[in-house]
């Protein structure tokens, strides 16, 4: 429960022996929580007159905002784009097992795919609160299949489109109904896309560049027109060239609207991105930063063989091989991984490798003020991690929704 | 007068905490024996800077005080006057202060007891003087125009009454009021050196602020640590109890020396 009449009288739950990240910071204060929020313990005091109803001891340990991933394609065996009979199943299954990440709020991403899979599987995947039963959703991320032929990398390309026709009518016949979509990846190269970015973000939706060959110049067109995200920096666009940065020109352009943060998401899984980039994608706009798995339904298998719809799969450590050979299939570095290796990768601070999982995805989903975040009537949605940032429990609306083994009492 | 010099400021910090921890364990409070903890007040609430802000961060929120044993003046009271006699009564039916703590301003006022305040004054409005107003303007961004003009405070006559003062000075600014309260005589305009006519005060200052004192007072005060029997060091004319142990709360049950 969140809010609402009866949260006056919710009990009081006080996290103490910690040091939470808060302003940017990690700081030696309590975490109050109250009816699924975080409360400002110095109203309770004053104006209430009331203490807290519990305590829990953190044994010091680090408390941050649950993980937020934006892109992820499936795990454990579901594959978000497959129309199967009973999609909510695999979507639940997912939700519950990446809680062990530390995330808590997630957007289930569909790959290109013809139109009968998006009728038949968006519906299916409606908003939802997370809690006990696994990581919320907060809509889906559509990539595809308005990209370009050339960068489409492991997209099909018998169910690429474009939106030459009927700019806006061509993506709502491809989709369908958009109430549970979040985000939508196009390539802005794409003819009629300025029209559709615009209807696209006059309905809240984000829009994202990637799968492009867009120069720069396109790119902060389509920024113009309301694009605030960027698809897996790096991997599938124009590389950076001196006299033609491209789509990742935008993380230094001069030519964005005031005010504006542009946001790009990046796998940090130590295979997909080589650190040295990572760290130039880093240093050059660290607010915009946003962690994201892109993680494919290998994710959390395990070593050995696996087949996953039409593949086979070698999964090999924290890398998934197209079976047999050395070619990439995709991510499958949980979100954690993908926070600790960022950490050490780049040598930015423990309060920048989780905004960059917290936070920054919020803002890009103008979720800040009750995601992402400690502040105060924020949901309660935290991780307890311990200072390697290894999770060791995630709790959704102050409700313990995971622990580590170790952990257990 | 007990006069305490620590070297630095962090010293003397220390050896307050310490000294309010030991009177407080000493007294061994409980439900129905209350340690009354006065502290001066100040700003009006719902600003940044507000006293409340200012308790809450710095003191209520890392114990484990319940909210109903906190009195703090609200400047925001419809009937001023009415809350500052109000507070008056709470510490009567708290059983009086049993230690004050408080600084003093650079014009040597305790709480907001301006120069010119009645030495046997008691909680009420007060206009802030200029020193007060101009050492307050950093708490609103410099702007002089925001900063409160008037102030609920205890009175002069409200901390006399309590059974011990402590006052604390850092600061070579600080330095001439202190010599005005300590070294000359009892005025009305240096409202801290009414606490000479109080019988059990203790003040605590580093070495800036005793530069306006005289060699002598501060020699006599200052005397060479001794060090006794179990090898606590402490300076001869202290006059206190005997030294309470980190876990002292268990030793106090026995009949306590050390």
């Amino acid at each position: 429960m969140r809010g609402g009449q009866g949260a006056a009288e919710a009990r009081v739950l006080q996290f103490t022996n910690c040091r939470i990240l808060r302003g940017g910071k990690l700081l030696r204060e309590d975490l109050w929580v109250r009816g699924g929020r975080i409360l400002d313990p110095e109203k309770l005091f004053f104006e209430e007159r009331r203490v807290a109803d519990e305590r829990r001891d953190c044994g010091g340990r680090i408390l941050a905002p649950g993980f937020i991933d934006v892109q992820i394609n499936g795990g454990f065996g579901v594959d978000f784009s497959q129309a199967t009979e009973d999609v909510g199943s695999g979507v639940a299954l997912v939700a519950r097992r990446i809680l062990s990440h530390g995330v808590t709020s997630f957007c289930p991403t569909l790959v290109t795919s013809p139109p009968e899979v998006y009728h038949k599987v968006v519906p299916q995947i409606p908003v939802k609160s997370g809690g006990p039963h696994g990581a919320g959703v907060l809509g889906l991320h559509l990539e595809g299949p308005f990209i370009s032929r050339e960068k489409r990398g492991a997209h099909p390309e018998a169910h690429l489109r474009s939106f030459e026709a009927n700019a806006f009518q061509d993506l709502l016949a491809t989709y369908g109904p958009l109430d549970n979509v979040r985000i939508v990846t196009l390539a802005p190269e794409l003819g009629h896309s300025h029209e559709v970015i615009r209807e696209l973000t006059t309905r809240g939706i984000c829009v994202s560049l990637g799968h492009s060959v867009a120069d720069l110049r396109a790119a902060e067109d389509a920024v113009w027109s309301g694009a605030t995200f960027i698809t897996h920096l790096f991997n599938a666009m124009l590389p950076f060239h001196h006299r033609d940065p491209g789509i990742v020109g935008l993380l230094t352009s001069d030519r964005l609207p005031a005010g504006r943060c542009i946001f790009y998401g990046m796998i940090a899984d130590g295979t997909h991105t080589n650190p040295a980039a990572l760290r130039i994608a880093h240093r050059a706009h660290p607010q915009g930063l946003v962690l994201v798995t892109d993680a494919i339904p290998a994710l959390g298998l395990g070593n050995g063989r696996h087949t996953l719809g039409q593949q086979e799969v070698e999964v090999d450590g924290l890398t998934a091989y197209v079976a047999g050979t050395k070619t990439l299939s995709g991510s499958i570095a949980p979100m954690d991984v993908c926070v600790r290796h960022f950490l050490q990768a780049t040598g930015c601070s423990v309060e920048s490798a989780l905004e960059a999982a917290s936070l920054h995805p919020a803002q890009l989903l103008g979720l800040e003020k009750s995601k992402g975040t400690l502040d105060f009537g924020a949901d309660a949605d935290f991780v307890v991690l311990d200072d390697s940032l290894h999770v060791q429990a995630t709790y959704i609306s102050g409700e313990l929704v995971w622990q580590a083994e170790a952990a257990r009492q | 007068m007990k006069l305490i010099i620590l070297d630095h400021y962090s010293q003397a910090s220390e050896w307050a905490a310490k000294y309010i921890r030991n009177r407080i364990i000493q007294f061994n409070p409980g439900p129905e024996k209350y340690f009354t903890l006065g502290l001066p007040t100040g700003l009006p609430r719902d600003h940044p800077e507000s006293y409340h802000s200012f308790m809450w961060n710095n003191f209520f929120k890392h114990i484990d005080i319940h909210p109903e044993n906190t009195h703090i003046l609200d400047g925001n009271a419809v009937d001023l006057q009415a809350e500052c006699d109000a507070f008056e009564e709470k510490i009567k039916a708290a059983g009086g202060i049993e230690l004050f703590v408080g600084g003093i301003g650079p014009d040597g006022h305790i709480a907001f007891n301006e120069p010119g305040s009645s030495l046997v004054s008691r909680t009420r409005v007060k206009t802030l003087a200029m020193d007060t107003i101009l050492a307050n303007a950093r708490f609103f961004d410099g702007e002089l125009t925001k900063v409160p003009t008037m102030a609920l405070t205890v009175g002069v006559g409200t901390v006399m009454d309590a059974r011990e003062v402590m006052i604390l000075i850092t600061g070579a600014h600080k330095a001439f009021a202190l010599y005005k309260a300590i070294e000359e005589g009892v005025n009305h305009m240096w409202t801290v050196s009414a606490f000479q006519q109080h019988p059990r005060t203790v003040f605590v200052c580093d070495e800036d602020a005793t530069l306006e004192l005289k060699v002598k007072t501060v020699k006599y005060f200052k005397a060479p640590p001794q060090v006794n029997r179990k090898g606590c060091i402490y300076a001869t004319n202290f006059g206190m109890q005997p030294r309470w142990q980190a876990n002292a709360h268990t030793s106090a049950q026995s009949n306590g020396s050390s």
